[in-house]
């Protein structure tokens, strides 16, 4: 079939007027109206993927993000599902395990030298395959650290906990800012658990016990888990952040305005902290609490729908796509990290000596994908009113408490999630 | 009756079914569906089949316990006190995997207090249900008398004869026209905290004596700024329904009041509000009804927090029900609100019935 379909893309430039016996096939995408080129950068793709072979036409359909989740769900027990979806890689193992989704059936060895993060893997099969990843880095400004006196951390040497609490605390004792550290509390949703359970990682607990994925009870309520807590719960008593009422339009500016000295955010924000401060820019990695640093992985892949009456045209759509000129595009078109270290040294932004390459090797060195399981989405849910109600002021050990019984009882009433 | 009912209306019967056949398909159909699956544990999206689970999705709503905390003693018996506070165990001890109170497992409290030596604590099996509960009550409790007295007095005023009055009612108006979702977009830059526009305005009036708030980020005024703005995105609608009423009223009645001699005040005592009777009862059903229905301020304003200060019923309904993919407890909770909200209508039938 492979042959075929290269035989195919020979002749495709000589057959452009004959697409009439391309089949159809459905591609739902998340994005509409995103800001970014990624909108304009998928439609180019789906055009010449439909351009290169006469076998299959590609028909792209667009959500707003905020309404994708729902329309899968709703088309799903429609029966309508596309051919190939657009998925968020921490939902995948839902929508693997919900059949709304097959296994991909990619060559495994088309993926090596590929990030974590952009490969969806559930019951030790990939569903998902991604174009590119986030990460996520503390922007900050070298003079303001040097003002302070605080030294600038590295990948090989990042923070400690003492460091990171001496840094706040030194910069908050100025007064020269509003808040020392700008966490995103304004963005509710997913930034919670993509953002923030990754300290809570770094400190030796975590959402749910990996090891059986059956219990959080002890990962999300244990010593280690209860001192993430406090110290976060002291972030918010000190002052040292911004709380959950954060202004949204503060979360977008507040670093560039000076109103924050340092900003927890991704990399899609990162440009117009180099285009503000130019070389004065600092993106720094996350502090290790003790369990070293991490940092959340996996952003939107591709998969196929488990309803597709075509997996091959699915298949053969992914795989074009798998390019490392795709993976260059849509790195310089939306500032996200491409998938493969080739990709990256054709990108303007990660290429070695890029104003963002220091993402890429974050994404290489800390990445940690989000808890793979179909209870994920719900968990995600959970972790985020737990962190919430704890920078407000909620007893830490009463409130993991309640969060792992929520977790808990969910995946009972689950059998399980087919782990 | 209703043989001549069904025979002789056949017309009224058939042009009145897309109307019914649509309430029945959106309305009464989903109710039923709703109620079934309360009784079940229906998920979102799972590859598992559906189980009848019986009332559980009741019992672990509503479930309570009242228990006693008895103080940390010494070794002399007298209870441990720190800071001029008695200390307690905590209650975590006794709600998890404690097999002596099988009873209090996976509960919360909910709220406790002093008696003596002893904290009495009221758990909860679901307190941020019973939160939701506690909130929504108080919104409604709230909302209904003042929307509806300011929705009188707005109405009052501009059911007068001077130029430009019609540019007021639109004025007054207009926050019914736009989206609630606009209106709660807007409601939340001006409850910004530190330098957003309600501090600014009243350290402004106040010339700097008063110290910016946090609106919407603290437990105390959370709700309360969530009551104000809604206030005032429904007052108009209900300003028109009273001045409908109003204008229902006889103008020989005010002629004949006022040839008697009567002040403003008694006129509107037993000229005015007996005859705007049936507008109030309408008014006041209706203003419940939606109150009871809060949610797309709390969605887009709070989502429930801080520390569930503002948590309500629909808005709980729909976390569950689509966020965390638990239809059969978003579906209870429909059906509990449903109860109430039947109840309470019966009682206002009841408290304002016709009476000869």
């Amino acid at each position: 079939m492979k042959v075929g379909v290269t035989i195919a893309a020979l002749f495709a430039t000589g057959l452009a007027g004959s697409v009439s016996a391309q089949t159809e096939l459905s591609l739902w995408y998340h994005g509409a109206g995103s800001a970014n080129a990624e909108e304009a950068l998928v439609n180019q793709l789906v055009e010449e993927f439909n351009a290169n072979q006469s076998d299959w036409k590609v028909v792209i359909e667009t959500f707003p993000q905020l309404a994708y989740n729902d329309a899968v769900g709703a088309a799903a027990l429609a029966g309508e599902l596309p051919d190939i979806l657009d998925v968020d890689g921490p939902v995948m193992p839902n929508w693997a395990w919900a059949n709304y989704m097959q296994p991909l059936g990619i060559d495994e060895a088309k993926l090596e030298g590929y990030l974590p993060g952009p490969i969806g893997r559930w019951n030790g099969e990939v569903y998902s395959v991604g174009l590119w990843d986030a990460a996520v880095a503390l922007s900050t400004r070298r003079s303001t650290l040097e003002k302070y006196g605080i030294r600038v951390p590295t990948l090989d040497a990042p923070w400690s906990l003492d460091e990171f609490n001496g840094a706040l605390e030194a910069i908050a004792a100025s007064g020269d800012f509003e808040y020392p550290l700008d966490l995103g509390m304004a963005w509710k949703g997913e930034w919670y658990p993509y953002a923030f359970s990754p300290f809570l990682q770094s400190f030796g607990g975590d959402i749910v016990d990996r090891s059986t994925y059956q219990s959080a009870e002890g990962a999300l309520n244990g010593d280690e888990a209860i001192a993430f807590g406090e110290w976060w719960q002291g972030l918010f008593e000190n002052g040292h952040v911004p709380g959950t009422s954060q202004d949204a339009a503060d979360r977008e500016t507040g670093l560039l305005d000076g109103k924050y000295a340092m900003s927890w955010n991704g990399n899609w924000a990162a440009l117009p902290v180099v285009e503000a401060f130019g070389d004065d820019a600092l993106f720094l990695p996350a502090p290790d609490f003790g369990n070293g640093s991490k940092i959340g992985a996996a952003s939107w892949q591709f998969g196929i729908s488990a309803t597709s009456e075509h997996p091959e045209g699915a298949r053969a759509f992914i795989e074009f796509a798998l390019q490392d000129r795709w993976f260059a595009a849509f790195s310089d078109g939306t500032g996200l990290i491409p998938s493969t270290a080739s990709a990256a040294a054709d990108t303007v932004n990660y290429a070695p000596g890029g104003p963002l390459e220091v993402f890429y090797g974050l994404s290489e060195a800390q990445a940690l994908v989000r808890p793979v399981t179909p209870g994920y989405i719900v968990q995600a849910k959970v972790f985020e009113k737990a962190l919430s109600d704890i920078a407000n002021g909620a007893d830490v050990a009463d409130t993991l408490d309640a969060a792992v019984d929520e977790i808990n009882e969910d995946i009972d009433s689950n059998g399980g999630y087919g782990h | 009756m209703a043989s001549k009912l069904t025979r002789s209306n056949r017309a009224g019967w058939l042009m009145a079914f897309p109307g019914i056949g649509l309430i029945a398909a959106f309305i009464i159909l989903p109710f039923f569906l709703a109620f079934a699956f309360s009784l079940t544990n229906q998920r979102l999206a799972s590859p598992n089949p559906t189980e009848y689970v019986g009332f559980k999705n009741y019992r672990d709503l509503l479930g309570l316990a009242v228990f006693t905390l008895e103080p940390e003693r010494d070794d002399a018996g007298n209870a441990v006190v720190e800071d001029g506070e008695i200390q307690y165990p905590r209650l975590r001890t006794f709600t998890r995997r404690n097999p002596d109170y099988p009873h209090l497992e996976g509960k919360r409290e909910w709220f406790s207090w002093q008696s003596g030596e002893n904290r009495t604590v009221v758990l909860a099996s679901d307190v941020v249900f019973m939160k939701a509960l506690v909130n929504t009550f108080t919104f409604v409790l709230v909302v209904a008398p003042v929307q509806a007295g300011i929705a009188l007095g707005l109405a009052l005023l501009i059911n007068q004869k001077l130029r430009g009055i019609s540019f007021f009612r639109a004025v007054y108006f207009m926050p019914v026209v736009v989206s609630i979702v606009i209106v709660s977009l807007l409601w939340k830059f001006i409850y910004s905290p530190g330098d957003g526009l309600l501090n600014n305005v009243l350290s402004g009036l106040t010339f700097g004596a008063f110290e910016p708030r946090d609106w919407l980020g603290d437990t105390s005024t959370a709700l309360g700024s969530i009551i104000a703005m809604s206030i005032w995105q429904g007052v108009g609608f209900h300003m028109v329904i009273w001045l409908a009423g109003l204008q229902t009223i006889s103008p020989t009645l005010y002629e004949a009041a006022e040839i008697e001699g009567s002040s403003k005040l008694q006129t509107f005592r037993y000229v005015t509000w007996p005859g705007l009777r049936n507008t109030a009862i309408l008014i006041l059903i209706v203003i419940t009804m939606q109150a009871f229905a809060l949610f797309a301020q709390i969605d887009i304003m709070t989502q429930g927090g801080p520390l569930d200060s503002t948590q309500v019923l629909v808005f709980q309904a729909v976390e569950r029900g689509y966020g965390k993919q638990d239809i059969s407890g978003g579906s209870t909770i429909s059906v509990i609100l449903f109860v109430i909200v039947l109840c309470i209508s019966l009682i206002q039938r009841w408290l304002t019935r016709e009476r000869n």
